[in-house]
């Protein structure tokens, strides 16, 4: 475990270990992803209520995660920037960054869509709703505040600390459904309990996640390999390689 | 672990318990600002104000949509299983708007304990099913579920 962490102090080893990661990523995620949007759009049962536009459940509840699950991660290698220094962990916050707000943007965009038909409102100031915005306006601030500051160290310290204050966000993201009265319904899925739809619903709506899951870590490899080209282009191996590349 | 990183470890850790404990208060104090509406014991209590726009949310009572013939007006009782508030409004309901379902309508108070809305948004949970589904469930527990029928297992759900 420790041994894997001391690795990943080392951006050249991780340039090659991503190398052989993202193809079995790029495959499961595409596959999952495709599997899980048209059993659910296409095949999945109608729900009793709201007929077929529930169906964008299949693509709001998938971003929605993934707009939080990255803000987590983001948090994780914000505290190993600030506790070990390690360059490949603000690497990774800068690279996932425009990532997560994209995911967070997707889930507000189809939220809206969704909201309309069923509650009769695009928005409303609804605690699930404004901190969903707060945690989109968090993104934005993380990739100013890192596109601001052109030294490399104070620029990945000072996102550090942003990142983690924000990561308040989260809980309050997850618990608003459930501590205050909100218009938006509680979460689907439970880590506890069954979830409340029936398989043929909630299998491709896991299968969705899975894959976007996937999709991201093959996307974060490549914005990352990208940012580490740039980062190293001094050293010997970066040029070793652009010039193994060329020939 | 190395010293200086045990310490920057321990920062990080008590400015993260820090600001979780902040903003833990503050929501805490503005916790009647954040939730969206006021349910109707809330209401009955006396809890929420005359005359100032607010919102009231809860269930639609069984058999208390009552719609005027002559126009797109409407009354109807909201309840949360305690009391319940009468709510009155004039235009379009959104489609999910039903008997049983949740609302959550937005208007004033008036002197009398009638609530006026100027806007009534549906409220859905979080139970997806498949019509097949939701009407077993129905008979089921209207009672006229017969043994041998064939959507039996599907109540299971």
């Amino acid at each position: 475990m420790w041994q894997l962490f001391h690795k990943l102090g080392s951006p050249k080893w991780f340039f090659g270990m991503a190398n052989r990661l993202m193809p079995w990523l790029l495959l499961g995620g595409v596959a999952l992803l495709f599997a899980g949007l048209i059993w659910g759009l296409a095949f999945a049962p109608q729900d009793y209520l709201q007929g077929n536009s529930y169906r964008i459940i299949f693509i709001h509840v998938p971003s929605a995660f993934l707009a939080q699950s990255v803000y987590i991660m983001m948090a994780v290698a914000a505290a190993v920037t600030l506790v070990w220094r390690m360059k490949l962990a603000d690497v990774f916050v800068k690279s996932v960054a425009p990532v997560g707000a994209v995911l967070t943007f997707l889930a507000l965009f189809t939220g809206a869509v969704w909201g309309k038909p069923t509650w009769g409102t695009w928005w409303i100031w609804d605690a699930r709703l404004t901190s969903m915005l707060i945690l989109l306006f968090l993104y934005f601030g993380v990739i100013a505040l890192g596109a601001a500051i052109s030294d490399e160290k104070s620029s990945a310290r000072a996102v550090a600390v942003l990142v983690l204050v924000g990561v308040v966000n989260i809980p309050i993201i997850k618990y608003s459904v459930e501590w205050w009265n909100t218009l938006h319904q509680p979460a689907t899925f439970k880590l506890t309990e069954k979830p409340s739809m029936p398989a043929e619903m909630w299998v491709p709506l896991l299968l969705s996640v899975l894959g976007l899951y996937l999709i991201f870590g093959w996307f974060a490899c490549l914005r990352m390999q990208t940012e580490i080209l740039i980062r190293e282009r001094r050293t010997r191996w970066v040029k070793e390689l652009v010039l193994a590349g060329r020939s | 672990m190395h010293p200086i990183r045990k310490k920057r470890l321990t920062i990080v850790l008590f400015l993260l318990a820090g600001i979780a404990v902040a903003v833990g208060l503050t929501t805490y104090a503005l916790r009647q600002n954040i939730n969206l509406f006021y349910a109707p014991s809330q209401i009955a209590a006396g809890d929420a104000p005359l005359d100032v726009r607010i919102r009231a949310g809860g269930m639609v009572e069984e058999g208390s949509v009552q719609r005027d013939p002559e126009s797109l007006k409407v009354e109807f009782r909201v309840t949360d299983f305690n009391s319940s508030v009468l709510v009155e409004y004039t235009g379009i309901l959104p489609d999910l708007f039903a008997e049983g379902q949740g609302v959550v309508a937005m208007g004033r108070l008036n002197a009398s304990g009638r609530f006026v809305a100027d806007q009534v948004l549906a409220k859905h949970d979080e139970n997806y099913m498949p019509p097949e589904v939701a009407e077993a469930l129905e008979r089921a527990s209207a009672g006229t579920h017969k043994a041998g029928d064939s959507s039996g297992p599907e109540t299971a759900y």
